[in-house]
């Protein structure tokens, strides 16, 4: 079974293809079928090769396929091969389970459109990039994957294509994504030739895991740290962030898809891949987790203040992406991983709970137009609590386990003001998402009358899926909790993996662990605290939010009044601390304005000594045409005229026959000849 | 003298055949221009179908010449009729025979006056492009290079557009101020490989087989570089590239932009790394920086255009900049980057120019200004130009990705400052790129000329087809054009090395060496 | 010396040089003013033989024999040592046969052209041919000379009668120029001579004779002088130019053609026949210093061409330049320069000759030879445009064609005698191509705009036959130049090595030729 990996991706491609060449002519219903029929067979696939995996004995959960030699170029041979292993396979599991729910959202959303044969194309095209970039067996495939994603996510994103804004937003989202690729790819070729240098001459996963510890810490992290400008890039952190909010001007599906449960944790899946390469380089894994949990604090602060349902739900992204990292970059990268699984779920139904709405609104996204929405979407306004619940870490729900693993990890690691931000973080999340929950279903609905009317719950095809993710987001932390006999199932099937780094990591892994023993009780006491954070989050949204609580709230916490006593500050939230306008300012009209510079260089300096070299010949001719005619020329002609030549005998020869003239002349000649011969 | 495989002058065949049927078409009346652009058609088809025949009976385990063919041509100066084959040359006359027929099917409607000139000058300049990629005798080779000018000077001139006049003449004299200095350059190789071995002759195998001395390698390499660089063009030798492109015909730019850029590249690669190894060297961090401020300096100037045919030009500078940077990283994977890059390029960007000239066919204009939402009306045509802008901004799975990684990755080794600034050329090229397609294709209908437009027809459909195969094969499965080239680099490569060697006899011995010795471990691994 | 002598059997030399004369006569005393289509088949039909009659050469050519074929020898004033004495070798061949080649075209050229006095004219073609021939022929110092002057006398009819706007002026400035440099020529001719009689005790203008005395080196550079200033005004070398572009102006367009094509060959061919060879200490002492001329004249020429407004200028100043390209090829003294120098020889005669028919026609259809006058005209006029560019590409060298096959052999003979020679050179060759290339442009290419005043229509089929052989001989040359090189190879070869031999023969024997001059009693006293 495990074989026939290859078929996984291969199968949204087939779809894509179909879709794309013949979907206009094929009626919708056949292009959905397709695209959810392939996503739906690769998902069946990726379980059973998952039942295969945990069939094997733990040590041989590795296995490599190879389809086919793709670059040689000297000693840099690169397969397209693809690596089966529990991270692997955890990651094929999300991506084609979580894809798979969302393609059938997306058959009902996306019902209205013209272009639905081109939206499921990209879609399938994207899946099949994604798992490109999870199932690679080297990284120039996961490089393959990687910039594939970037470009469906382009697509995808810039779909409207007649909006400005969505086009811009798609082509920001792949330059920025290419800046990180740019550190990434330097990455790839400083490992490569450091390993070259040693005679290894591979990009394949075994082959440098198994090497790394023989390279200079100090090229580890440079590599480690280039790899990581990717992951920034991609996944969305600071300061490369910025694509992900205007990222939401793509239906709300591929929001939900790409730039919420699969393509943005690319990143950190990648960290967690190349954990050999990070456990051997602490200071770069000190920088990741540092940027992440800022990135994290950052962006759930902009969240709190933004009007447009999908935005907070993009900086939500952000903020939790933040939180991966930091996760990974400590060292802790099941609990990374296992947020990464669990954020699949939430916000994949919150992303899609949001759709539902907004479908709902006739295209409103505008929190402040909604309200009153529970009465009329029931299914969506449960599931997206639901949701909502999860991220908040509200225990038993999933979120709670994972966020709570990366909370205790950056505690129980020392790094204490990462477990405050991060707290903090857990408080804002929590506040801010059931601002939203508040804002959109409780209360009096405050959209116009004619969005009013058309008010209704989605078709079963979107709410189905929603319920599904729902029970996924309650249930989805069962893997990851630590209190089962044996500890974490997910840590224990993952560890093959993310052990694989150094000795040294391994042991400061066991360290830790034994910590977490000896710990127990302050790891219960933590729980506490930052179940703590959520629900007072969620009490403070709901006392300025939430109708029936607002009565009990005092009088300064209503929002208007907030907004007006920390006006500056929330101006500064309100506008993302003007991050685009600084980028603008500092970066893109700069560049402009070089290019502006340049082009005047080209024209100017360049082309001019061009020009100027062609004039400057011209001017040397007419010079050297002047002076012929007037010094060399001028010489011969005033010798003439003092010579005075005597023109009445031209003038007389001119008349006379030809002849004549032949003999005057030979005659002429003649006597000089025999003048000079005798003389 | 004809040695190969299949007994017959097949490459003499190739570079006449256009002329023949240059030849033949004079002879049809110049009122029936459908069957001029049909003769013209079939011509390049039969061509292409010959230089097919080549691959089959190419033998790629082998950097030595093929289908050689030699003839004494000018007597007592050791001037032959010299061709012959390797793998750099074949795939080179592959892209040139296949673009043949792509200009003459983009020129089918685009071109009403005149067609029968114009498809004579397309077929000799097939000629002399041809003729170019298998010389191995320098004046051959020489001959074979200006002769690609004349009827590109037609093209521009008789065909061009509004400033036709001094773009042309720009174009030609910029181009043969360098190929003069190639000549002294020829000669005084000439000269020095006679004075060594007392056998004057042009023969580029023979040329080969002595080391020159540093300083007339330097000098030579000087000349050789003005020419090639020109013609590349390298930064700061460029600004003859936008306006010749600009006023040239689509054809014309897409023949100018798919072959002939790639003849300076070819020269580099021919003459200079193997010729001029120690000078090469030598030279290497000047050309690296030429190449990455082309790079850098090319997308920045793309992106302050407002036409799309100058953008594209000033991409190809750009671009150009990298595959000459992967040549000069001297290494395998920068040379085979830069080869597969040379043929990309001629994919990818005479696919831009086809596109442009296809939607000026309809417009009359190429300012981006005058466009926006193609897409709606034009969807065919969309997927087309996107598919061609990824494979030009190097998205994975086309063609450019394999060019770009192989390039910047020989191109880190030898120099990782030099590849990080390469790289950032990969940053600008998405930014200019999408910005351009955005503008011309997203976007609402603004003009109202627009909502009319009629999406591809079957010929241009036809036409943009093997572009689009082409871009998908080589980024999909490029193996096959390695396994063509690889041998015919890795021999470069080692010629490089070689003279390297002689120059520091120790360091370079062991180091060739130890490199054996990794491949034969590696060989043996597998 | 004996009788007669003649080997090949037929005098076919004599021949060749009075059948034109003959010519000449025929029409002069037979034919009647008015009878003009009569003198003009008449004409054509002698030229046609001519030509004809002249390819007998190269089918008997040994092209392995260095020295001189189908000689014919006889005394002519014994008294004198004064002999007839014809004869050809490789380096005079391809001249011949493009005299004879030439004159066909010039009198082509003509059929419309010239409506008055059309007799003389023809005539006057014929003998140009007949004394050309015999230049090109001549061995024997003496009659070298006098065909040399006597080449003068139809020229100077010909610009002075059917010439243009200031034909008097271009006349006689063309008259006095050649004749002055004659005049020194015929001095270094007498000294020569005398210093041979000296030397010898015999007194011969034989120039086969000559070339095998040792002259001494002081001597030799007078002599060169003198010679230079006959040769150097033909060329014209810079600074002996100038009377050039008034002649091609003023000349028809057949003068134009048979000046450029025929009479600037008479200067370098007198270089090579007799400077080099007689006077080989002087030559390569001087070599370096005609190299610079030659070279500036390259430079000179051409930038003066690219300031030039009137077509025909325009073309005269290039011959200037071209020319220093032969020039520089002769005084390079290796056989790859003099190759290239015969060769270019040939290839001047075929580019510029066909470059002033060109010109020619479309000047019989508007009356006006500015460059301003015509834009745009390759819509209007494509054949005419096709020629026109090949001729253009021709003389600017490109590949392919006759141009860059003299030009490569010029560089490399100029690269092996001085690697410096070749940088300005290429900067000549650069610059060609700039002005060619901006004549075709600007006349061509564009917006069309015709400022002339007769219609302009394209080549009729007369004048396309008339350019073919010029534009099938530049692919020839350009293609498949073997023949021509072979031709030329043995005769050049044994020209480097005599020169050689005598160079060294001559500075070996400096010290005792001087000794010898200084005791010349005794020599005297046994005469």
């Amino acid at each position: 079974m495990i074989q026939l990996v290859w078929l996984i991706p291969l199968l949204p491609l087939i779809g894509a293809i179909i879709n794309g060449v013949a979907g206009s002519r094929m009626g919708k219903k056949a292009v959905g079928l397709v695209a959810c029929l392939s996503m739906a067979a690769a998902f069946l696939i990726s379980v059973s090769i998952f039942f295969s995996l945990i069939a094997l004995p733990e040590e041989a959960r590795s296995i490599e396929v190879g389809v086919f030699n793709w670059i040689t170029s000297g000693s840099f041979q690169i397969d397209i091969s693809f690596l089966v292993d529990p991270l692997s396979t955890l990651m094929i599991l999300v991506v084609t389970g979580v894809g798979f729910l969302i393609h059938v959202y997306s058959a009902g959303y996306m019902h209205h459109d013209k272009s639905y044969w081109r939206y499921f194309s990209y879609l399938n095209l994207f899946v099949f990039f994604m798992l490109m970039l999870v199932l690679g067996s080297n990284y120039l495939v996961m490089f393959l994957g990687w910039e594939g994603v970037g470009l469906c996510s382009y697509l995808l994103i810039g779909f409207w294509y007649e909006k400005k804004s969505a086009s811009d937003a798609g082509k920001k989202a792949f330059v920025v994504n290419r800046i990180g690729d740019f550190g990434f790819i330097l990455g790839l070729f400083l490992l490569f030739w450091t390993l070259s240098s040693h005679g290894i001459h591979s990009l394949s996963y075994k082959t440098v895991f198994a090497s790394v510890h023989e390279l200079d810490p100090k090229v580890v992290t440079a590599i480690a740290a280039l790899l990581f400008v990717g992951a920034i890039g991609k996944s969305a952190q600071f300061p490369l962030y910025v694509w992900l909010p205007d990222a939401m001007e793509g239906p709300t599906p591929v929001s939900a898809l790409i730039h919420a449960a699969t393509m943005v944790t690319a990143g950190v899946y990648m960290v967690a891949r190349n954990n050999a390469l990070y456990s051997m380089a602490p200071e770069v894994g000190q920088v990741v987790a540092s940027i992440g949990i800022f990135t994290a604090l950052f962006a759930a602060s902009i969240g709190l203040v933004q009007d447009d349902i999908k935005k907070v739900l993009a900086y939500s992204t952000v903020s939790q992406l933040g939180y991966m990292f930091a996760a990974v970059g400590l060292g802790a990268y099941v609990a990374g991983v296992f947020h990464l699984m669990t954020h699949a779920f939430f916000k994949g139904l919150l992303f899609l709970g949001s759709g539902s709405v907004i479908h709902a609104m006739s295209g409103e996204q505008d929190m402040k137009k909604m309200g009153g929405l529970h009465r009329h979407l029931k299914t969506t306004s449960i599931t997206f609590t639901i949701g909502a619940l999860a991220i908040a870490g509200i225990p038993p729900l999933s979120g709670f386990w994972s966020k709570d693993e990366i909370l205790w990890e950056a505690f129980s690691k020392g790094h204490l003001v990462i477990w405050a931000v991060g707290l903090l973080t857990a408080f804002m999340t929590a506040f801010y998402m059931f601002r939203q929950v508040f804002l959109t279903f409780s209360g009096e609905c405050r959209a116009d009358e004619h969005t009013k009317h058309h008010i209704h719950e989605s078709p079963a095809i979107m709410t189905v899926p929603l319920m599904i993710l729902a029970f996924l987001a309650i249930v989805g932390g069962v893997v990851g909790i630590p209190f089962f006999e044996g500890g974490s199932k997910l840590h224990h099937f993952l560890s093959p993996v993310l052990s694989h780094g150094s000795h040294a990591a391994a042991a400061v892994e066991g360290a830790g662990e034994a910590v977490a023993e000896a710990h127990s009780s302050l790891e219960f006491i933590l729980m506490g605290v930052s179940v703590g954070a959520g629900v007072l989050g969620i009490f403070l949204a709901g006392l300025m939010y939430f109708p029936p609580l607002k009565s009990f709230a005092p009088s300064f916490w209503t929002a208007e009044n907030m907004a007006g006593t920390f006006s500056p500050l929330h101006k500064l939230l309100y506008n993302k601390y003007y991050v685009d306008e600084i980028y603008d300012a500092v970066i893109v009209n700069p560049i402009k304005r070089l290019c502006g510079w340049c082009l005047s260089f080209d024209l100017g300096v360049i082309d001019g000594i061009v020009n100027s070299a062609a004039w400057i010949t011209r001017f040397i001719s007419w010079v050297s045409h002047k002076f012929d005619i007037y010094v060399v020329d001028g010489l011969v002609n005033s010798m003439a005229t003092l010579v005075n030549f005597n023109s009445s005998i031209w003038r007389r020869m001119q008349t006379g026959y030809l002849q004549n003239y032949a003999f005057i002349f030979v005659l002429g000649v003649l006597i000089v000849l025999v003048r000079v011969l005798l003389g | 003298m004809i040695e190969n495989a299949i007994h017959f002058p097949i490459l003499t065949i190739l570079i006449l055949l256009p002329v023949l049927g240059g030849v033949i078409i004079a002879f049809i009346p110049r009122e029936s221009k459908d069957a001029i652009r049909s003769a013209a058609l079939g011509v390049t088809m039969v061509e292409f179908l010959l230089s097919i025949i080549l691959l089959f009976y190419f033998d790629s385990s082998t950097y030595k010449m093929q289908f050689v063919e030699k003839a004494p041509w000018i007597p007592g100066i050791g001037v032959d009729y010299f061709l012959g084959m390797d793998g750099i040359s074949l795939v080179l006359i592959l892209l040139t025979t296949l673009l043949g027929i792509v200009s003459v099917l983009i020129s089918w409607t685009a071109i009403e006056e005149r067609v029968k000139e114009y498809m004579i000058y397309l077929l000799i300049l097939e000629t002399g492009m041809v003729g170019v990629f298998v010389a191995l005798d320098m004046v051959l080779f020489f001959l074979f290079w200006e002769i690609g000018l004349v009827p590109m000077y037609f093209l521009i001139g008789v065909w061009g557009g509004p400033r036709k006049l001094y773009a042309n003449i720009k174009f030609f004299l910029y181009t043969l101020f360098g190929s003069v200095f190639m000549l002294v350059g020829i000669l005084a190789l000439y000269y020095a490989h006679g004075n060594a071995t007392g056998e004057y002759t042009f023969n580029l195998l023979k040329l080969y087989e002595v080391t020159y001395p540093f300083n007339l390698q330097w000098w030579v390499f000087i000349a050789f570089f003005l020419s090639f660089a020109i013609k590349v063009p390298v930064f700061p030798f460029h600004t003859w590239l936008p306006d010749a492109h600009v006023e040239a015909p689509t054809a014309g730019s897409v023949i100018l932009a798919g072959v002939l850029l790639k003849m300076g590249t070819y020269g580099f690669l021919r003459f200079n790394l193997p010729l001029l190894a120690e000078a090469s060297h030598a030279f290497t961090p000047y050309i690296l920086a030429l190449s990455v401020i082309g790079i850098v300096y090319g997308s920045f100037l793309a992106m302050a255009q407002n036409d799309i045919k100058k953008l594209v030009a000033y991409s190809s500078v750009s671009h150009l900049g990298a595959v000459m940077a992967g040549i000069f990283a001297m290494n395998q994977q920068g040379i085979d980057g830069g080869v597969i890059q040379m043929i990309n390029h001629g994919i990818s960007t005479g696919g831009l120019f086809l596109i442009i000239g296809m939607i000026y066919e309809r417009r009359h204009t190429r300012l981006i200004g005058d466009f926006g939402g193609i897409a709606k009306v034009m969807p065919l045509y969309s997927v087309f130009v996107m598919i061609i802008v990824f494979s030009s901004i190097g998205l994975p799975g086309t063609n450019g990705f394999v060019g770009e990684i192989l390039i910047l990755m020989g191109l880190f080794k030898a120099s990782p400052l030099a590849s990080i600034l390469a790289a950032t050329g990969v940053i600008l090229g998405a930014a200019y790129m999408l910005w351009m397609y955005q503008r011309v294709i997203f976007g609402k209908i603004k003009h109202h000329e627009n909502a009319e437009l009629k999406d591809l027809n079957a010929r241009e459909f036809l036409t943009l087809l093997p572009i689009i195969a082409l871009i998908l094969w080589i980024g999909v499965y490029p193996k096959h054009f390695f396994k063509l080239t690889s041998a015919s680099t890795a021999h470069i490569v080692e010629m490089v090395k070689k003279n390297q060697a002689k120059q520091q006899p120790a360091v370079g011995h062991a180091s060739v060496e130890a490199k054996a010795k990794l491949v034969k471990a590696e060989g043996e691994s597998r | 010396m004996t009788g007669p002598e003649i080997t090949g059997g037929f005098p076919i030399l004599s021949t060749l040089i009075f059948f034109p004369a003959l010519g000449a006569l025929f029409i002069i005393f037979f034919l009647k003013k008015e009878w003009d289509v009569l003198i003009r088949w008449v004409a054509l039909g002698v030229a046609s033989v001519e030509f004809l009659l002249s390819l007998y050469l190269p089918f008997t050519f040994d092209a392995n024999d260095p020295g001189l074929q189908w000689v014919e020898k006889t005394i002519w004033i014994k008294r004198f040592g004064i002999s007839y004495y014809l004869g050809v070798d490789g380096i005079s061949l391809l001249l011949v046969l493009l005299t004879t080649l030439i004159t066909v075209i010039c009198v082509l050229a003509s059929w419309t052209d010239i409506k008055e006095k059309l007799k003389g004219y023809m005539a006057l073609f014929l003998l140009t041919e007949t004394f050309s021939l015999g230049v090109f022929m001549a061995m024997d110092m003496f009659l070298f000379y006098i065909f040399w002057e006597a080449v003068l006398i139809p020229m100077v009819f010909i610009i002075g009668i059917w010439g243009g706007q200031r034909k008097l002026y271009s006349a006689i400035k063309f008259f006095i120029f050649t004749f002055v440099g004659s005049l020194f020529m015929l001095l270094g001719v007498l000294a020569l001579y005398y210093y041979h009689g000296k030397l010898t005790g015999t007194y011969t203008f034989d120039s086969v004779v000559l070339s095998q005395s040792i002259i001494a080196p002081a001597i030799q550079f007078w002599i060169f002088v003198a010679f230079f200033l006959g040769f150097a005004v033909k060329v014209p070398m810079f600074p002996f130019h100038t009377w050039l572009p008034d002649a091609h102006t003023d000349a028809p367009t057949a003068g134009s053609i048979v000046l450029a094509a025929v009479l600037l060959k008479l200067g370098t061919y007198g270089f090579i026949r007799f400077s080099l060879p007689l006077l080989p200490n002087a030559s390569i002492q001087l070599g370096p210093f005609m190299a610079g001329i030659s070279i500036f004249a390259i430079i000179y020429g051409a930038l003066c061409t690219i300031a030039q407004k009137d077509i025909k200028k325009l073309i005269a100043y290039s011959s200037v330049s071209h020319m220093g390209f032969v020039m520089l090829g002769i005084f390079v003294f290796n056989v790859e320069g003099l190759k290239g120098g015969v060769l270019q020889m040939v290839n001047h005669g075929i580019s510029t000759g066909a470059l002033f028919l060109l010109v020619g026609m479309i000047y019989e259809r508007a009356h006006t030879r500015m460059i301003g006058d015509y834009t745009g005209l390759f819509k209007q006029l494509p054949v005419y445009g096709v020629f026109f560019l090949i001729i253009a590409l021709s003389s600017m060298g490109m590949p392919l064609t006759n141009g860059f096959i003299g030009e490569l052999f010029v560089l490399l003979g100029a690269f092996k005698a001085n690697i410096f020679y070749a940088i300005p050179v290429v900067i000549g060759v650069l610059l060609g191509a700039v002005y060619l290339l901006w004549l075709f442009q600007r006349i061509f290419l564009g917006n069309y705009y015709y400022g002339g005043k007769g219609p302009l229509l394209d080549l009729g089929f007369r004048e396309i036959i008339v350019a073919l052989p010029l534009i099938i001989l530049v692919f020839w040359i350009g293609i498949f130049p073997k023949p021509f090189l072979m031709a030329m190879d043995a005769s050049l070869n044994n020209l480097i090595k005599q020169v050689e031999t005598n160079y060294r023969k001559g500075s070996d024997a400096s010290a005792n030729v001087t000794a010898r001059l200084q005791a010349p009693s005794a020599e005297r006293a046994g005469q």
